[in-house]
């Protein structure tokens, strides 16, 4: 039975949230994008920023903040947020593994994937990892089907994995280091892996 | 105007409208979950689907506008195909718990159910459960059975004006929600319950009382505002089961306040229902004879001119011109209407009503609020300044210490009457305004200065022919009535009260009147004639029982001079009578007797002290002439006449539900001010 639990009551208290200095100078610069009096238009790209600042989640006080900032009943922020499943109302680890599992990246072996995600950080989608660097989601496509199997890390896609790549690059993060995106096969994003094998006689000068 | 045709009716409709108007235009009904013509248009419970030619699939009429030729088909086997589909799906989360409904048998989607239901269900999964809300006292929850069809956010945001219900989540997972678990802040949240067309919001008070083909239905005016909302009151037995409102354009809509509507469980508590005399300084049991007695007695020793009486805030009319009529007889000193110390007087009627009427606020292009607080003295009133006000080009403004929030802008202009002086910017604006209103609130004239003030917002408004913009908002049922009636005295409700101290009057009749300091009545003897055991009644020497509100047919004066009929819904307790029937009676002991004997020579008595009476459910601009005092006004700040808007008469303080709402609305204001 699905039971709907949209204000998570187990979330952290978070006492206060202001916009950083700088963060303020990028989210006027949203509102200005629109014209006045429709600063409310703002208010995705406002809390997608807002969820930055505060680790990758949203406390309800960023929220209020936002809603407060764009002139809108808190109401209105609250239903855009838990509209989305870009924002979190709960904490994420440092790092969200975004596992694509749909048809493409499943034939090209996503289940391992996600195996490898689980042993690496312990937990299962939806969890945070003990260490707090990581949280899983399994996620429908992304739209990179032509390098299947592939994650998300955060603002970031790893392609054409398997079992032992995704641990590589999990362990990587996991030592602090920053793994090469893109593919993790020999292969220059979307081309056929080991090179080209068409229009092989056509230079660039 | 658009030419279409509805199911093979030619029919040509205004332009701007939507193809389910235009089928209501055509007599077609057109089943609807989420659609209400008073609401913003939402399109998606996908109820109300149609088949339009030439259109590739059928189109939702509510979100769909005519245009010049369409051909709308609403009963082919498309449309109804098309709606049982749209059934069936809403069907899957809803619980069959009809039974245990209270919507049942006055449910939307129950009744369509009957017309485009499935008999079986083709899904074996279990329903979604979804936590109920809190919503205070007013509204019950169950939020399983709701079908978002979004009605209840749509009135909150829009008409009740406080932003803080939501539609949180998306698909299986979305809810109707404050989200921060908080309860509506409104004072006319009840009309979500009315507005529910399934049983997700219920009446918390009226829960598991009644069945709504038990009742017996009465149309009646509500007297907790002097709005005169039309109300209907459904009874089962004697008992008044629940209050829900009538439409009429001109005065509530369709909107009640939630006093009005919750504020009944009163008339079960504290009612008078037999005489009682003062004995040994108790009051005793006694009989309608010994009563009557006890007051001819007390009469024969003192002078005529001793005897004064006060008109209460929620009298019918009958009674209060059999009242009139019982005091010229006896050649007392007359009867006083105005409570709370008003300045208005009975003088050009102009003077004392809301000229413009109601629906003139839909015409206004500027108000300005002196001394009121629309948002507790008239819920509705305000909501339908909000609706104008988002219509866009009005200006609003406030003198006085209105709230905070009234639901829509507002600009400042001062917090005590000296602000009329100079308004500034505002009276540049009020000059160029073509239908200004001025709106002056009891708090503006129940003072001293109070004809000060009258005097100078009339100086203010624009009378003109087609338009008369100077608008008094009364707290008092009765008060236009009463003014109508003539109902006022030399120095007022003061003047009495002094009266009784010093001594020079010897008996007061208090006519419902509950609302003025007893503690000063001094050694007068005190008749009362009401139907709650308030102040008024301890007070008493001799206690007659009377009929509230539901419970005889009256004709009341709404703050715009109205004149409206009240049926008679239930009977009132005991040995309780109708009011104007006890004052006859009395009449009749005194050996005065008043020259009617049933309610319709009373009316008749009605119309000749004032031909107004004659006019029903008609509202026109009063006569205009001098009225107000010129004088200065002092710079004490205008405050309304209503601290709390729970609890403002006799009923309503004996209400269990109005006392929880105002528990609930200190605990938040305490909260608020941390």
């Amino acid at each position: 039975m699905a039971m709907i639990t949209a204000d998570p009551k187990d979330v952290p208290q978070v006492a206060s949230f202001e916009w950083t200095a700088e963060n303020l100078a990028i989210a006027k610069g949203f509102v200005a994008q629109y014209p006045a009096g429709r600063q409310a238009s703002a208010v995705i790209a406002c809390l997608d920023l807002a969820q930055r600042q505060s680790g990758g989640w949203l406390p309800r006080v960023a929220m209020d903040h936002v809603a407060k900032f764009l002139d809108m009943a808190p109401i209105r922020v609250y239903e855009i947020a838990t509209f989305y499943t870009m924002f979190s109302l709960k904490p994420r680890g440092k790092y969200l593994l975004q596992v694509c599992t749909t048809t493409p990246c499943w034939l090209r072996g996503s289940d391992a994937v996600m195996k490898a995600c689980r042993e690496v950080t312990g937990v299962g989608p939806g969890e945070v990892s003990a260490d707090g660097l990581f949280s899983t989601m399994e996620v429908e496509c992304l739209g990179a089907c032509v390098n299947a199997p592939m994650i998300q890390i955060n603002d970031t896609f790893y392609e054409d994995l398997d079992e032992t790549s995704t641990k590589k690059v999990l362990e990587a993060l996991k030592r602090g280091e920053t793994p090469k995106p893109g593919p993790q096969v020999d292969r220059q994003t979307s081309a056929p892996v080991g090179g080209p094998t068409t229009l092989s006689t056509i230079r660039s000068e | 105007m658009p030419k279409m045709k509805i199911d093979g009716i030619e029919i040509e409709v205004p332009a701007g409208i939507t193809v389910i108007q235009a089928c209501e235009l055509a007599g077609v009904e057109i089943p609807r979950f989420c659609y209400h013509e008073r609401l913003s248009i939402a399109g998606n419970c996908r109820m109300c689907l149609v088949e339009q030619e030439k259109a590739p699939k059928p189109i939702a009429s509510c979100a769909m506008p005519v245009a010049e030729g369409m051909v709308i088909k609403t009963d082919t086997p498309l449309v109804k195909k098309a709606r049982n589909g749209v059934m069936e799906f809403l069907l899957i989360n809803h619980p069959l718990d009809c039974p245990i409904c209270d919507q049942g048998g006055e449910c939307d989607l129950q009744d369509q159910a009957m017309a485009y239901g499935f008999d079986r269900t083709r899904y074996h999964e279990n329903k979604r459960a979804v936590p109920d809300k809190d919503l205070g006292p007013i509204v019950k929850t169950s939020m399983n059975r709701c079908i978002q069809c979004t009605r209840c956010v749509r009135f909150a945001t829009e008409v009740a004006g406080v932003e803080e219900l939501g539609a949180t989540g998306r698909g299986e997972g979305m809810e109707i929600t404050t989200y921060v678990q908080k309860t509506l802040t409104s004072e006319l949240s009840g009309n979500i319950v009315d507005l529910c067309p399934v049983g997700a919001l219920t009446s918390k008070p009226y829960a598991f009382n009644a069945r709504s083909w038990e009742l017996r239905k009465t149309e009646s005016v509500d007297v907790m505002d002097a709005l005169g909302s039309n109300i209907r009151v459904d009874t089962r037995g004697a008992e008044v089961m629940r209050v829900l409102p009538r439409v009429n354009e001109d005065v509530n809509e369709e909107w009640i306040s939630d006093k009005t509507r919750h504020a009944i469980d009163g008339l079960k508590r504290q009612r008078l229902d037999q005489p009682y005399v003062r004995r040994d300084g108790k009051l005793k049991p006694a009989s309608w004879g010994e009563a009557f007695a006890a007051i001819a007695e007390r009469m024969g020793k003192i002078k005529s001119a001793g005897i004064a009486a006060i008109a209460g805030d929620q009298c019918d009319a009958e009674s209060m011109v059999a009242l009139k009529d019982l005091m010229a007889a006896l050649g007392a000193k007359g009867v006083e209407c105005r409570q709370d110390g008003t300045q208005l007087q009975a003088g050009p009627r102009g003077g004392y009503i809301f000229n413009a009427g109601i629906a003139g606020i839909d015409k206004a292009d500027l108000i300005l609020l002196i001394g009121t607080d629309p948002r507790a003295e008239a819920p509705v009133l305000n909501a339908r300044i909000r609706r104008r006000a988002l219509n866009g080009g009005l200006k609003v403004g406030v003198i006085g210490e209105a709230p905070e929030d009234l639901t829509y802008p507002v600009e400042r202009l001062g917090a005590s009457a000296k602000a009329l002086d100079d308004l500034g910017a505002f009276g540049e604006a009020l000059k160029a305004a073509k239908t200004p209103m001025i709106i002056v609130g009891q708090g503006a004239l129940a003072r001293p200065d109070g004809a000060a003030i009258l005097a100078k917002a009339r100086a203010l408004a624009t009378v003109r022919d087609d338009w008369n913009g100077f608008c008094v908002l009364h707290t008092a049922a009765a008060r236009v009535g009463g003014l109508d009636l003539g109902l006022t005295l030399d120095g007022g409700v003061e003047g009495v009260l002094k009266g009784c101290e010093d001594g020079s009057i010897e008996l007061v009749y208090l006519l419902a009147a509950d609302e003025i300091d007893t503690k000063r009545l001094g050694k007068a003897f005190v008749v009362y004639q009401g139907h709650h055991g308030d102040s008024g009644a301890h007070r008493a020497d001799v206690i007659l029982p009377g009929a509230a509100y539901t419970e005889k047919p009256g004709v009341y004066v709404n703050t715009e001079g109205r004149v409206q009929l009240a049926k008679r819904a239930s009977y009132p307790p005991g040995e309780a009578r109708e009011d104007w029937a006890i004052l006859r009676a009395l009449s009749g002991v005194l050996n005065k007797p008043l020259p009617y004997d049933t309610l319709e020579q009373v009316r008749a008595r009605l119309v000749a002290v004032n031909p107004v009476f004659a006019a029903i459910d008609l509202q026109k601009p009063g006569a205009w002439g001098a009225f107000g005092k010129d004088g200065a006004a002092s710079d004490a700040p205008l405050r309304s006449t209503i601290a709390n808007f729970y609890m403002t008469c006799p009923i309503s303080r004996s209400s269990r539900v109005m006392a929880d709402c105002t528990a609930l609305r200190r605990a938040s204001l305490a909260v608020a001010a941390e």
